[in-house]
């Protein structure tokens, strides 16, 4: 039995495929290998799977990863291949590795954004959103799990945001914590509309560009 | 990706439905490409996706030099409003190019409520809806499926009709528009040459006239085309094309499955069944063949699960064989064999064992009637002991859920019929009380009505429909007399039915209440989300058209039927002496027991494979 970890890409058209039909789409290509992977005891057994940070629907990422068991014994070598033969366009494994290091490990993760504005970067614009989110609070409204609007400060989970601005758009890379509580980079633009209403975007794209250890290192 | 797209798709339900990039989905360089398909399902993606001929049609096309054919299906109406908002016209998944601008703008069309969504899609796309106002060669729109054994009434919209199944005369149709654009033929002339292809019906070529009484008094064909159009056939299904390398959906289908299709036809001859008639004769796959397929299929696609598909799977001669012959390969990879359907008469300990062994939840039987003489009106021929012995079989076996399908409103049903179905409904409840395995457990026992629809092509075809009123007097006088808890009763809305039995016998007339009912906003009518009976009376009424004429209406035998000049093979005098048979009570034996005589054998030149 193996604990085996994938790292994969997420972007283009699947970058819409949601977690749960993710799940499933994995769940079909494993047969590809000649891993057998663990399944729940049960009266409706399914397969051990997780992936450890889902990602919200619509943004893309270098740097997703699956977690699964497996009943054999296996390094993951030579599996990444194999997987990626049946794949959706948009999904490509990168690697596949004994999982040894503990998620909890996951700090952080550094994420590209760009924020597009149809009609030219309003002047100031870099210099104001540098401020805001240099703020020691920036409230935003959230929606809970229990669906009422909830007041939440993005600033404690916010680590770095470096912003340089294009013609049409504002690219920013930024680095927020990974979990416990995590903040989805697809937020600032919320902080924006409401602290800076003005300086909204017509458009955000979101991609996760790596996951860190609590020193910056990489996680894998 | 087309910034629009982008855009809207954080905003919609399910944007895996909008995107594209499956596995398996084809892509096709263009400079290598002289022939696009828009091929359109007028519903949803999940339901378009599960959808069988679409995923054979989509292989035969693109199997073909130069053709790329390409997957649209209807938008949700969220998805609608914002693409209509950001003035973005329908597209096609694979190259997200607009569909008018490809060559041939194909719909496959399974039933009559998607009529609306042709239009709504043709609209959506900037393609004029009337047939009339396409002056050009491309786009061509085209349909088939079997909702197009009648399709007058959208005879307006659509160019070309392509009767029966279609993995022959499509190429033959692609190939005959293909040399229409290379040596620059008007649209007409095209018309007129498509019309000498067998299986294909054009419309336009064909003058209706009609009595006073409303009835059609004539067909009259033009420039050459054929009195009737027959249907088109697969001969051999061992030399056909069966997909098994398809599409796998990167969201969830409504049949997230492997689909097999052991045969195609019916050897039954139930009189309502307009599948039932259109698709014979019956033809068997192998069984190796399936086999092999079955395999090959879930090693590409990943799927752990496989329906045994055909219009009634336990009539395949070697289906237990098959089964065993899966064994090993399913239980190695975990894959479950089902059924679609299951007929009461033969289903077997030996055949449940064989089925899905973990998951026991319910099993499904249509006694379709709820009294052995008006199942021998519709010749369902089960009897009642059949579908308590297929229960009790069922109950030993482990199962707990059995649902059990009705229709209201069959020909000569009484009152004594409908009480009849809460009386089979008992007896299986007391069937559970004598055979089940673990009584702990309980049980679930579904009856499900249905508004009979009469098709055309059946011997029904000259039926009228029950009326409104009377249906729902008989849900309730069925609901009254189905008092166990046990027994949960489920009946179908009869506003659907009413209108599905309007347009399933409608003519051409019928072309300009569905542009009326469309622009008053009906286009996924086989939704209950979106379908309202009223938008539709409004559109009767508007135009002028009464829609009784057309639901409850008996018919006389010498009347010309609006879909006279198309043949599925069975002639007009069969079906009325298998109308005269139901009235008299009297049974048809099955194909296998011998040959009733229908004429579809002359499809297969003289001997069908049963």
């Amino acid at each position: 039995m193996s604990k085996l970890r994938l790292l994969f890409v997420k972007e283009a058209q699947a970058s819409y495929i949601s977690h749960l039909d993710l799940m499933r789409t994995f769940q079909r290509v494993f047969p590809r290998t000649e891993l057998e992977i663990k399944h729940t005891q049960g009266f409706h057994p399914h397969p051990i799977l997780s992936i450890v940070l889902p990602l919200p629907v619509g943004q893309q990422s270098d740097c997703e990863l699956l977690d699964f068991e497996v009943t054999q014994e296996s390094n993951g070598r030579g599996i990444a291949e194999k997987l990626n033969t049946g794949m959706p366009t948009g999904i490509r494994v990168l690697d596949c590795y004994a999982a040894t290091r503990p998620i909890r490990e996951l700090a952080f993760l550094q994420a590209d954004l760009e924020l597009l504005y149809d009609g030219g970067v309003p002047q100031g614009a870099v210099e104001a959103l540098q401020a805001l989110f240099a703020r020691e609070e920036i409230i935003i409204e959230k929606r809970t799990k229990r669906k009422e609007q909830a007041q939440v400060d993005i600033a404690p989970m916010l680590r770095s945001v470096d912003l340089h601005a294009g013609d049409k758009a504002i690219y920013a890379t930024v680095v927020v914590q990974a979990q416990n509580p995590g903040l989805n980079p697809q937020l600032l633009e919320k902080a924006i509309a409401a602290h800076l209403p003005a300086l909204t975007p017509d458009f955000v794209r979101v991609r996760r560009r790596r996951i860190m250890d609590e020193n910056g290192e990489d996680f894998r | 990706m087309d910034q629009r797209l982008e855009r809207i798709l954080p905003r919609v339900q399910k944007p895996a439905r909008y995107v594209g990039g499956e596995y398996n989905a084809v892509i096709k360089d263009k400079k290598d490409v002289d022939t696009r398909v828009a091929f359109c399902f007028p519903d949803t993606y999940e339901i378009g996706m599960s959808n069988l001929g679409m995923r054979i049609l989509y292989g035969v096309m693109n199997a073909m030099d130069g053709v790329w054919c390409q997957r649209v299906f209807a938008p949700w109406g969220d998805m609608e409003e914002e693409m209509r908002r950001a003035n973005m016209p329908l597209f096609a998944l694979e190259s997200g190019d607009p569909v008018a601008d490809f060559d041939i703008v194909a719909f496959s069309v399974g039933y009559e409520m998607a009529f609306t969504a042709i239009l709504n899609m043709l609209d959506l796309a900037g393609i004029p809806l009337h047939s009339a106002d396409r002056p050009h060669l491309t786009p061509l729109v085209i349909a088939g499926g079997t909702a197009m054994y009648n399709a007058e009434p959208v005879a307006d919209f659509i160019d070309i009709v392509s009767l029966g199944e279609g993995e022959d005369v499509t190429p033959e149709l692609i190939n005959l528009h293909r040399k229409a654009r290379r040596e620059g033929w008007d649209k007409h002339r095209f018309l007129v040459a498509a019309a000498q292809l067998d299986g294909i019906y054009v419309p336009s070529l064909y003058d209706v006239s009609y009595h006073d009484d409303g009835t059609v008094a004539a067909i009259t064909p033009r420039d050459g085309a054929p009195e009737r159009v027959v249907k088109r056939i697969v001969h051999d299904l061992d030399k056909s094309f069966f997909p098994t390398r398809t599409i796998v959906p990167s969201t969830e289908i409504v049949q997230d499955r492997v689909m097999l299709e052991l045969f195609r036809g019916c050897i039954r001859g139930c009189r309502f069944c307009q599948a039932g008639y259109v698709y014979r004769p019956v033809r068997n796959r192998s069984r190796d063949l399936c086999a092999q397929y079955c395999l090959e299929a879930c090693n590409d696609s990943g799927y752990q699960e496989v329906t045994l598909s055909s219009l009634s799977t336990s009539d395949y001669p070697p289906l237990t064989e098959l089964c065993d012959n899966l064994e090993d390969f399913c239980q190695q990879r975990h894959v479950n064999l089902s059924l679609p359907s299951l007929r009461a008469d033969n289903f077997s300990m030996s055949l449940m064992q064989r089925l899905a062994k973990g998951r026991k939840t319910g099993l499904t039987f249509a006694p379709e009637a709820g009294t052995q003489r008006l199942r021998d009106v519709i010749n369902k021929n089960v009897t009642l002991d059949d579908l308590l012995q297929s229960c009790r079989t069922a109950f030993a076996g482990g199962y707990s859920a059995v649902k059990l399908y009705f229709m209201l409103g069959l020909p000569t049903e009484t009152d004594e019929d409908v009480l009849g179905i809460a009386d089979v409904a008992a007896r299986v409840m007391h069937a559970w009380r004598e055979s089940a395995a673990n009584k702990q457990r309980g049980v679930r026992i579904t009856v499900s009505t249905s508004y009979f629809v009469p098709k055309p092509h059946t011997a029904f075809q000259w039926e009228p429909q029950i009326t409104r009123e009377e249906y729902e007097r008989r849900v309730k006088l069925l609901r009254e007399a189905i008092n166990t808890k046990t027994v949960t009763y489920s009946w179908h809305d009869g506003d659907t039915s009413f209108l599905e039995a309007v347009l399933a016998r409608g003519d051409r007339r019928l072309g300009k209440v569905l542009e009326c009912a469309w622009r008053k906003g009906a286009k996924l009518d086989a939704w209950e989300d979106y379908f309202s009976l009223a938008r539709w009376q409004e559109a009767f009424a508007e135009c002028g058209v009464d829609p009784a004429f057309y639901a409850y209406r008996r018919r006389e035998k010498d009347e010309i039927m609006p879909w006279h000049m198309i043949s599925s093979g069975v002639t007009e005098n069969y079906l009325w002496r298998e109308y005269e048979n139901a009235k008299a009570g009297v049974t048809t034996p099955d194909c296998r027991t011998h040959c009733n005589g229908c004429g579809a054998n002359r499809l297969v030149g003289g001997k069908c494979d049963v």
